[in-house]
């Protein structure tokens, strides 16, 4: 129950219902999301997208936290031979 | 346990025709293997390829028919019009044909502006040219305003089979290499990109194109071609599953080959879609006998349209009638025909 | 596409296998509770990659296949009325009630809609104001935000012809459920990253000292689940109980307050029956307030005859994780995607669909 895509932060405007709406970038499309359950995320920002709105914000730094987990595992392995 | 006994209406399970019924999947072969294929019985029609294969003489002639009700009927890179040539067109070339005649019916609604049937017509007569056959008999009907979206169009077209070329699921052989000419979902992904309810921006065009040319090509460099597929409604997955299931075979391909571009990509992932269930045009698979995958790919590159052209996988002999895709993470899972149409999905 | 394609690596997903088989030294059974965990570890292959003394079980997490039947059946005898509009996600079209589907229904004329979004829904009502527009809101608790936006808007706006069918379940007291099941083998949980990415985690945190059960919330993407899985077995193999959350790069233990906040503005918790398991308390939400008037359960007078369900179908068992889809007397001959007799069937994400669509065993084995 769980398509959320991450895309990124295009632009950002306030649409006529008075609803903060963005144009998000997922791979070589954009669409529109809407942001007002993110106030905080800005241009340039990745968000979490699920039926039309962001419901997150990416952190770019937890998002490398499985990449160091991955060389702490070769390291672990490179010693145990 | 049986909970369906025998009943005299094949499709009971369904009392109306569905929009599923359309989509090119299970239903679709239901239609026509238990209601089309059994009335209209005949050896020409049993294969149920493509096209027919007919004999006069020395003469073999390919023989096909297709109709298209796309909506919206003008979409970025073409329209109803040149699909239906090219459609068609290309029906025969998975034959092994070329191309050489159609003829045209047009069912009109009562409405439609002159304005977008002049275009159409136009579209039509530029891809005939482009695909080098010429449109030599047609109909054209109205319907009442309601009764009919605009325009259908029915082509239905005849081709010369190229000599020593025989194709066909009966010519599949375990270790044949499965070769893709070009990336997959872009039809389907720009007419999905305009309908109602979907505010993409995406500037993915149609694919759609004449592909005789790199059929010929690959004859013409000894390629022993042994299947051409054009995977159109239902995207590879139909494709790959009707060789399979008609040849006998298994079929096993590597999910890293397959060339998909990041606005397919992109629309996918959004809508909750698979891409090899996403309709093509333009494109092609030929199953080509072992060894010659390579050259084949190395021909088809040669060729505008075939730059991505790519070897997606083999028919092996284990699980005969199934296609199974090796992951990007060096799993596996099948790739099962779709039931009706793909929906896009929010979980 | 990043924060996507990096997570598809196969590389580095061979490397975390290895390292899972590394560490497991003991049999462990463990739920993916969320039915899009169960899509992706299918989708992937990811099942049969793990170690054997591995056992997944695969949780009730597919809000499509959870509606009652009898939802469906007020679903489907609403978009029968020529008054009415019907929007829904693409997933619930094809789940059948006690006779047809909303697709059937479509197809005998009724205005069935398809919306990618609640606010599409939304729009629908504003330009169709001579007809009443309902929209199915079904989902968990990563949905209800969304959902709640359109009701809110339709609220502050006088939007009076826009009316939701909702079914909303929520994910603790399911999980709480099953934990708490006499015959319950599940060791381990791997909990949904969006559902999670709302709400956050500290209710799991109570589950987990409660229950002495290792929690990981876990993202979508084929290294997102082998991480995971990974962090959960060294829990299991170490003996702790813990919360932990792979999915650090969406989900914060506190979640989305602006989004918690909306549900409950719009919303209340109720109990709420799980097609195939029955009811259970306070694991649903319903509509509350000023925003009651919008339940379209309660202002359109639904009449629809009783429900049923086919009795062959086992997708209580199903959804408890007690059988898999191959154990089912019916899968894969009365019941396909084409002719569904239960919902697992049908939804895109329920573990019938896609164990036929992925992983029929028996016909690949080599």
């Amino acid at each position: 129950m769980c398509l959320g895509i991450p895309g990124e932060i295009i632009s950002i405007e306030e649409d006529d219902q008075q609803m903060r709406k963005a144009k998000v970038r997922f791979g070589g499309i954009t669409r529109d999301a809407y942001l007002d359950l993110v106030p905080d995320a800005a241009v340039g920002d990745y968000v979490i997208v699920h039926v039309g709105f962001a419901i997150s914000k990416v952190d770019a730094e937890k998002a490398q936290q499985t990449f160091d987990l991955l060389e702490e595992m070769d390291k672990d392995n490179a010693l145990s031979g | 346990m049986n909970l369906f006994p025998d009943c005299p209406l094949p499709l009971s399970e369904y009392p109306r025709v569905l929009l599923a019924h359309g989509g090119g999947g299970r239903l679709t072969q239901s239609l026509i293997e238990k209601m089309l294929l059994p009335s209209f019985d005949n050896p020409f029609l049993a294969p149920l390829h493509d096209g027919a294969l007919l004999s006069f003489g020395e003469q073999r002639l390919a023989f096909s028919t297709d109709s298209y009700v796309v909506q919206p009927p003008f979409f970025p890179g073409g329209d109803i019009g040149r699909l239906a040539v090219f459609g068609t067109a290309n029906d025969l070339a998975m034959c092994g044909a070329r191309p050489l005649f159609l003829s045209c019916a047009l069912i009109l609604e009562e409405g439609l502006p002159m304005e977008e049937l002049w275009r159409i017509i136009v579209s039509m007569k530029e891809a005939a040219q482009e695909a080098g056959v010429q449109i030599v008999t047609g109909d054209s009907k109205v319907v009442e305003r309601g009764k009919g979206d605009g325009v259908f169009i029915n082509t239905s077209g005849i081709g010369a089979v190229l000599p020593g070329v025989e194709v066909g699921p009966q010519r599949v052989r375990p270790g044949d290499e499965i070769v893709l000419s070009g990336p997959l979902g872009v039809h389907g992904i720009a007419i999905m990109a305009l309908r109602e309810g979907l505010s993409l921006d995406a500037n993915v065009k149609s694919d759609s194109a004449p592909v005789f040319p790199m059929v010929r090509a690959l004859v013409e460099e000894g390629i022993e071609l042994h299947m051409l597929r054009d995977p159109t409604r239902g995207g590879l997955s139909a494709a790959l599953n009707e060789t399979a299931r008609k040849s006998g075979v298994g079929m096993l391909i590597e999910e890293e080959r397959l060339p998909i571009g990041p606005e397919v990509q992109g629309v996918c992932e959004i809508l909750g879609l698979d891409p090899l269930y996403v309709a093509n045009e333009g494109n092609f698979i030929a199953v080509v006998k072992e060894g010659q995958g390579e050259r084949a790919v190395e021909v088809l590159r040669r060729h505008p349209l075939g730059k991505e052209a790519v070897p997606i996988g083999r028919a092996v002999p284990e699980h005969p009638g199934t296609v199974v895709m090796r992951t990007r993470i060096r799993g596996e899972r099948i790739v099962d025909v779709m039931s009706g149409e793909q929906l896009p999905r929010i979980c | 596409m990043r924060y996507l394609d990096e997570y598809r690596d196969g590389a580095a997903a061979q490397k975390m296998l290895r390292q899972i088989a590394r560490t497991v030294t003991h049999p462990w059974t463990v739920m993916e509770v969320c039915g899009s965990h169960t899509h992706a570890l299918l989708k992937y292959g990811i099942d049969q990659l793990l170690p054997d003394e591995l056992t997944l079980i695969h949780g009730p997490g597919c809000p499509v296949c959870v509606t009652p039947v009898e939802i469906i059946d007020q679903a489907i005898a609403l978009a029968t009325r020529p008054d009415v509009i019907f929007a829904s996600y693409g997933d619930m079209l094809r789940v059948p009630g006690s006779g047809k589907d909303l697709l059937s229904v479509k197809a005998e004329g009724g205005d069935v809609r398809m919306v990618y979004s609640p606010l599409d829904a939304l729009k629908l009502a504003r330009e169709n104001p001579d007809k009443k527009l309902v929209f199915f809101a079904i989902g968990f608790e990563t949905t209800a935000p969304a959902n709640a936006m359109a009701v809110f808007l339709a609220e502050r706006d006088g939007v009076d012809n826009f009316f939701m069918l909702t079914s909303h379940v929520l994910i603790p007291p399911a999980m709480e459920a099953i934990a708490a099941a006499p015959a319950n083998r599940v060791q381990g949980f791997l909990a949904p990253g969006h559902v999670c990415t709302v709400t956050g985690y500290t209710q799991y945190e109570t589950l987990a000292a409660k229950y002495h059960i290792p929690i990981v919330v876990t993202g979508f993407e084929p290294l997102d689940l082998l991480q995971g899985i990974y962090m959960l077995v060294k829990q299991l193999e170490a003996g702790s109980h813990e919360v932990e959350n792979q999915y650090a790069r969406s989900v914060k233990r506190e979640g989305n307050p602006q989004a918690q906040a909306l549900i409950e503005k719009v919303f209340e918790v109720i109990d709420h029956k799980w097609r195939g398991i029955g009811v259970i308390p306070a694991s649903g939400l319903r509509l509350k307030g000023p925003y009651a008037r919008f339940d379209a359960a309660k202002a359109l007078a639904v009449e629809s005859p009783p429900s049923e369900e086919a009795p062959v179908c086992i997708a209580g068992l199903v959804l408890q994780g007690v059988k898999k889809p191959v154990d089912c007397p019916a899968f894969g001959t009365a019941c396909t995607p084409e002719h569904c007799l239960g919902a697992p069937m049908v939804s895109s994400e329920g573990a019938c669909a896609a164990y036929y669509l992925y992983a029929r065993r028996e016909e690949t084995r080599a």
